[in-house]
């Protein structure tokens, strides 16, 4: 009886073995890289809104404040949208005409609300609540990103749990000053650029971020790690 | 009514067979399911005579466990055997249903999105709308609290309800109301499901067709215009017990423009027998209140005080338990045992029961009397003339009822003017009046007796008002009707025949919030508001008066009983907020009315209106009784007692699932009526657990629903109300039986000589008593106040709690906060006020009758209830019983996935996204507290349902464990709002749901880590213990051990010698 197999098939079946241990990785790795990209969690991808409003001019080239249109955002967990009648505090002075707020103009007359699609969307799983992260020095910034550069909406972070956890796991590597929450152009202290608070100028954002753990009493990693932090 | 819309409810088609079919009959394809459930061949999941006699025979042995649940426990039937070595009750783990195409389909569905991979979807792209003009004070994502009040039967009920962006979503007493003072009750509780029912009326109606409030305007307009050309002769207008003084004058101003139309009230649970008793004593109307928290001794005359259906519950509840702590000081720290032994200030109540039907309230008594609903009137008479009524007297029926009130009257002697006697709303007049010279007698008014002006807008005769009223109909006199709120279609009592009546009324408008039997019957059906939608005003049992004010604009655009009364006034476009206001308005002089306006409905009550007590005297003189003596019951009749229901009442709140599904005080029944028997009538007539019995009376007959009642009178039987309704809606149509059917006007309350005859059918009962139990353990422990004085510590002795140190788990320390909640059995009425505050703040499923039978209901909390002693007298223990947050829980240990952990401050986290169903966990729950969503559970769909829901808390989706979680949202709450202050979370500012809507201040919940906290107070109570403590489990929710305070006349061993 002859040999069944050609010697060729050795050969293939090693190599089969190989392949098939790399493409499962493979899958493994395309599909983490899915879960991790902008198509599944949208991060970077700017939204279209019924009107283009810009937060780079009105935040960087008006100077207008976070809070003058996200009113609740110290106080509660929803930061806000604001109402049409906050748009025409100004709207209703300049630009009086612009065929681009028509919307804006439409919803004040007929009472119907803008519709906006939503950029920084957490699922419903999840308790997030802007208040106390304010409180506790987190800056707009360090979840929103640059919006005072950003002419539409994106969302800037992945809002996905090991990114948030990113933050509870060592939250002296983010906090800053209160007072320099809503500061878009705020930078960490360095060597070069120290950050004055209580009298003492801090150097390195360790020193500054574990100086503010202690003055927020910021709760414990294992406390703010605990599912129910954000659970329930 | 949640689940059944998705799940097994029935189609539409199906639907409206099923509200064609009799009250009585249930749908046969439930039936059968259910059989099939029962898994026997005859359908019989029941007790038998065999296992009723292995129940006697095991406690005449002494084998009987000391504290029972039910009658098959202490016959060890083969049933609850298997039970107990089942995680889940036979059923409830096995898909059972019929598999048809479209749960094919369902399945083939689910099992083809679990192969894609749910994990890896992107999120759906959500809009977010903003206001066009946001209202001041709107913070979006806090939620605002605003006072109202809610009425029943002719009672306020002040509240405090929470509002989530406009939309009411959690009902709590109000907390700086007298009457409430916090707590709240099932009923209130409850009524937020009524307001987003979507089974409601949406829309007017005529003659079957879909009008507006206009077109009813227009409509009506020709028929009161010739009304007033007749002076109103033909006008009629039938309302509930009206309460709003408001309405009163409205309606009184409608009598002044039609002098000849009359106004009739109609509760079919109404006080005619309260005003009617201080009629004969007093000679005029008046309203009895109660201080219980200055009352030593409390004799009940069947008066069911510490029940929701009672005016005034909270109070009573939160009063009657002020005074059930034995310790001289609660708060004592350390515990020393001089603290403990040494009088008390206010020493603890001794409560007397007597009693026709077991109740919530005979459970906390001393010592009970189960007597018949006829001799309660005999009995009030032994007790009057011992303590200086000229009553007549009597003799008991036994030697040890004569011994127990012989005992009662030592006690109300002992304790003149702090003793109390209270006489049942269903009692006759008589014992009304017994009891008001009782109290007399004993000094007791002025102390802890009151009497206030009449706290209804217009106390009547209601019964013989409908009379006249249906005779009315009957000879044409009538050419108009409007009825308000009232549904006497469904529970006239059935020889005035009000249907038949009315239809001989030309033009009959119905105004109410719910399509029911009399809307089917009427011309015109004008859709109502909820109280959460209307301006009104109602007066609470104290007398002082609350503005109602809506939390949301008419869901349906429906018109309050205001805006319906304006109709027949000269400014029928009148709003309700215009009518409430303008008449205060025209009351209130010297003040400026707009600050005390604002202040009134911003309290949720006006300042000082409650009622003064009135300088009464009782005038009767002599309570001879009559001649003739009540023959007694012999053969197969017997005494019948109609009793509100625990949980739908008269019926109103029969479309209510989660009053459906809430289990019963007593039977732990759910969404049934059963016919209460007791154990020695039951064998007397040979009838089992579950027996259908053919009820006749007078001409009459309806058919119920056994069940044996330990604790129940023998020769009589007990019928709730409220069931067998055609038309209430999805989750109450159909369900039980209608006690109604059988009920005259001449014996509203009770019947002598009924007959039950067996019909040879069964019908399933549903209890939740069976399930979860934790059998053979020392769950209840009790000891009599002299055994307490005597050794403190009583409760910690039953079991040895292992040493902390004992433990293969490193010790944690908690050094931040340490959540605990403390459970004191003794204030604890069990009024379940607690399970269905629970289920509204938590959102909670309702599963349905037949799931529910499976084992699957899903409250979070529940009221186990024990038994001890013998069938004929046994004593009542209620426990609730939430998570236990073990501090080493071993349900933690066993789940594969880690979806329950365990947090930094103790709690037991359950982290519904990450749990893939595995149910381990609950098999390995010793306390049996988490419960499974076998099936979706939820109504998804229902658009009221999403505006019911509370919005801090995950809608659980099915294959998903769930449980208590100590109310973590709330915890959450408070501790940022504490945090953004830089404080610690103060002691008291974080509730629990439970602990919030409990009446009698039985739970406690805080940190133990505070030892200035009460939580740790009662904690550190010498009468606290941990339920299956020595199991090592060291669960963060103890309890306070039962404390009874028995006549020493009456020593230990007579009482069980009367089982």
């Amino acid at each position: 009886m002859g040999q069944l197999f050609h010697r060729s098939t050795n050969t293939i079946a090693r190599a089969t073995i190989i392949a098939a241990i790399l493409g499962v990785g493979g899958l493994f790795w395309v599909m983490a890289q899915m879960q991790r990209s902008p198509y599944t969690n949208f991060r970077g991808v700017a939204r279209n809104q019924p009107v283009p409003f810009s937060h780079q001019h009105h935040v960087q080239g008006l100077g207008v404040d976070c809070r003058y249109c996200h009113t609740s955002v110290e106080t509660s967990s929803f930061a806000g949208i604001p109402p049409t009648k906050t748009c025409m505090n100004c709207h209703a002075q300049i630009w009086t005409n612009a065929p681009m707020l028509e919307p804006v103009r439409e919803s004040f007359r007929s009472g119907r609300s803008l519709v906006w699609s939503r950029v920084n969307d957490l699922p419903d799983y999840v308790y997030f609540d802007h208040s106390i992260h304010i409180n506790k020095g987190v800056g707009c910034r360090d979840c929103h990103g640059p919006v005072d550069q950003m002419p539409l909406m994106w969302q800037e972070s992945t809002l996905q749990m090991e990114w948030c956890l990113n933050c509870h796991r060592q939250p002296e590597k983010f906090l800053r000053p209160r007072e320099q929450v809503f500061n878009m152009r705020y930078e960490q202290p360095g060597p070069r650029q120290p950050v004055t608070l209580d009298g003492k100028a801090f150097t390195s954002q360790l020193d500054l971020g574990n100086y503010l753990k202690d003055k927020y009493h910021v709760r414990t990693v294992q406390d703010i790690t605990s599912c129910y932090t954000c659970h329930r | 009514m949640e689940s059944q819309v998705n799940r097994e409810g029935p189609s539409q088609p199906e639907r409206r067979e099923q509200e064609r079919v009799s009250a009585e009959a249930v749908c046969p394809t439930k039936k059968e399911l259910l059989y099939q459930i029962s898994g026997t061949a005859s359908g019989k999941k029941q007790l038998t005579r065999y296992d009723f006699e292995a129940a006697l025979a095991a406690l005449d042995s002494g084998d009987a466990p000391e504290y029972w649940r039910s009658l098959e426990e202490l016959a060890g039937t083969k049933e609850f055997q298997e039970q107990l070595h089942r995680e889940f009750p036979k059923g409830a783990s096995e898909w059972l249903d019929p598999v048809s195409r479209r749960g094919f389909l369902k399945l083939m569905g689910a099992s083809v999105a679990l192969a894609g991979l749910t994990g890896c979807i992107r999120q759906p792209l959500e809009p977010i709308v903003p206001y066009v003009r946001q209202p001041e004070n709107q913070v979006l994502g806090k939620p605002m609290f605003y006072a109202t009040a809610m009425t029943l039967s002719g009672y306020g009920r002040p509240l405090l309800v929470r509002s989530n962006e406009g939309r009411p979503s959690k009902i709590e007493g109000n907390p700086e109301h007298p009457v409430s003072m916090g707590g709240s009750d099932i009923f209130s509780q409850a009524s937020v499901l009524d307001l987003y029912d979507p089974d409601r009326l949406q829309t007017m109606i005529y003659e079957g067709e879909i009008r507006t409030w206009p077109s009813f305007l227009g409509g009506v307009r020709g028929q009161i215009a010739a009304q007033q050309a007749v002076q109103g002769a033909g006008l009629r207008i039938l309302t509930e017990t009206v309460a709003s003084p408001t309405l009163a004058a409205q309606i009184r101003g409608v009598l002044q423009r039609f002098p000849g139309a009359k106004w009739y009230q109609w509760d079919p649970v109404n006080r005619d027998n309260v005003r009617a008793g201080a009629q004969m004593a007093f000679g005029q109307f008046v309203h009895t209140q109660y201080r219980l928290t200055d009352a030593d001794v409390i004799v009940s005359l069947d008066a069911n005080f510490l029940s929701p259906e009672f005016p005034g519950f909270t109070k009573y509840a939160r009063e009657f338990s002020s005074r059930r702590r034995p310790e001289t000081n609660p708060a004592a720290r350390p515990f020393t045992t001089a603290n403990y032994t040494a009088l008390p200030d206010r020493p603890i109540n001794r409560f007397y029961s007597i009693e026709s039907t077991p109740t919530n309230t005979g459970a906390k008594a001393d010592h009970h009397i189960p007597v018949r609903f006829s001799d309660v009137e005999k009995y009030a008479r032994i007790l009057a003339s011992a303590v200086g009524v000229n009553a007549g007297g009597g003799n008991a029926n036994s030697d040890l009822d004569g011994k127990v009130l012989a005992a009662a009257v030592k006690d109300l002697q002992a304790h003149r003017g702090t003793s109390v006697v209270i006489a049942g709303e269903q009692q006759p007049p008589i014992v009304h009046a017994l009891a008001h010279a009782m109290n007399e007698a004993l000094g007791n008014v002025g102390k802890t007796v009151f009497y206030t002006e009449p706290v209804e807008a217009n106390p009547t005769d209601q019964m013989a008002g409908l009379k006249e009223l249906v005779s009315d109909m009957w000879v044409g006199k009538v050419d108009m009707i409007v009825i308000t709120g009232a549904n006497p279609v469904y529970d006239a009592p059935v020889d005035l025949n009000f249907v038949g009546a009315l239809q001989k009324v030309p033009l009959r408008i119905y105004h109410g919030t719910h399509g029911n039997e009399t809307a089917a019957n009427c011309s015109w059906v004008v859709n109502g508001t909820h109280y959460l939608e209307e301006w009104s005003d109602v007066r609470s049992i104290d007398g002082s008066v609350s503005i109602v004010q809506p939390l949301i604009a008419p869901l349906y655009g429906g018109k309050s009983a205001h805006e319906l009364l304006n109709a027949f006034g000269a400014q029928p476009e009148l709003s309700g907020y215009e009518t409430v206001r303008g008449y205060w308005q025209s009351q209130i002089k010297g003040v400026d009315f707009e600050s005390w306006w604002q202040k009134s409905v911003h309290d949720g009550f006006v300042a000082n209106s409650a009622y003064a007590p009135l300088n009464l005297r009782v005038k009767m003189t002599s309570f001879a009784p009559p001649a003739q003596t009540a023959a007694g019951n012999t053969g197969g009749s017997v005494e019948l007692i109609f009793r509100p229901d625990p949980c739908v009442y008269d019926g109103r709140f029969a479309n209510n699932a989660w009053l459906q599904e809430l289990h019963k005080p007593m039977t732990k029944v759910v969404w049934d009526n059963p016919l209460m028997v007791s154990p020695n009538t039951a064998a007397r007539l040979d009838l089992e657990q579950q027996d259908v019995v053919e009820i006749r009376n007078a001409g009459q007959k309806v058919e119920a629903a056994v069940w044996i009642q330990p604790g129940h009178p023998d020769d009589s039987v007990t019928m709730f109300l409220g069931y067998g309704r055609q038309r209430a809606g999805r989750a109450g149509t159909g369900m039980g039986f209608n006690a109604y059917q059988i009920r005259q006007s001449t014996e509203l309350n009770s019947v002598h000589g009924v007959k039950l005859n067996k019909t040879g059918r069964t019908y399933p009962l549903i209890t939740t008593q069976g399930f979860q139990s934790m059998v053979g353990r020392h769950l209840v422990r009790e000891a009599t106040l002299e055994g307490f004085r005597k050794d403190p510590l009583f409760a910690t002795r039953v079991e040895k709690e292992p040493d902390p140190a004992e433990t293969l788990y490193p010790v944690y320390e908690y050094t931040g906060y340490a959540w605990g909640m403390a459970i004191d059995q003794n204030a604890c009425v069990g009024c379940n006020a607690c399970v269905i505050a629970c289920q509204s703040e938590n959102n909670v499923p309702v599963v349905g009758k037949m799931e529910v039978a499976r084992g699957r209901h899903m409250h979070w909390l529940r009221v186990d209830t024990y038994y001890k002693g013998g069938l004929a007298n046994p004593q009542v223990y209620f426990q609730p019983v939430p998570c236990m947050h073990c501090e080493t829980a071993p349900c933690e240990l066993v789940c594969p996935v880690a979806a329950t952990v365990h947090g930094t401050e103790g709690l037991n986290e359950m982290i519904y996204n990450r749990c893939v169903g595995t149910r381990y966990c609950s098999n390995n729950c010793p306390y049996k507290v988490r419960r499974f969503n076998f099936l979706l559970f939820q109504d998804w769909n229902m658009p009221q349902y999403k505006m019911m829901r509370n919005p801090d808390v995950t809608v659980r989706s099915r294959g998903v464990m769930e449980k208590c979680t100590y109310c973590i949202q709330r915890i959450q709450h408070g501790r940022m709002d504490a945090e953004k202050k830089d404080q610690l979370i103060p002691d008291g500012s974080v509730q629990t749901a439970c602990q919030q809507a409990c009446p009698s201040d039985a739970i406690v919940f805080g940190n133990i880590n505070d030892k200035n906290s009460r939580v740790v107070k009662l904690k550190e109570n010498p009468r606290n213990y941990g339920l299956l403590a020595d199991l090592n489990t060291r669960p963060r929710t103890t309890y306070l051990a039962v404390v009874t305070n028995p006549s020493p006349d009456l020593p230990e061993a007579e009482k069980s010698e009367h089982a």
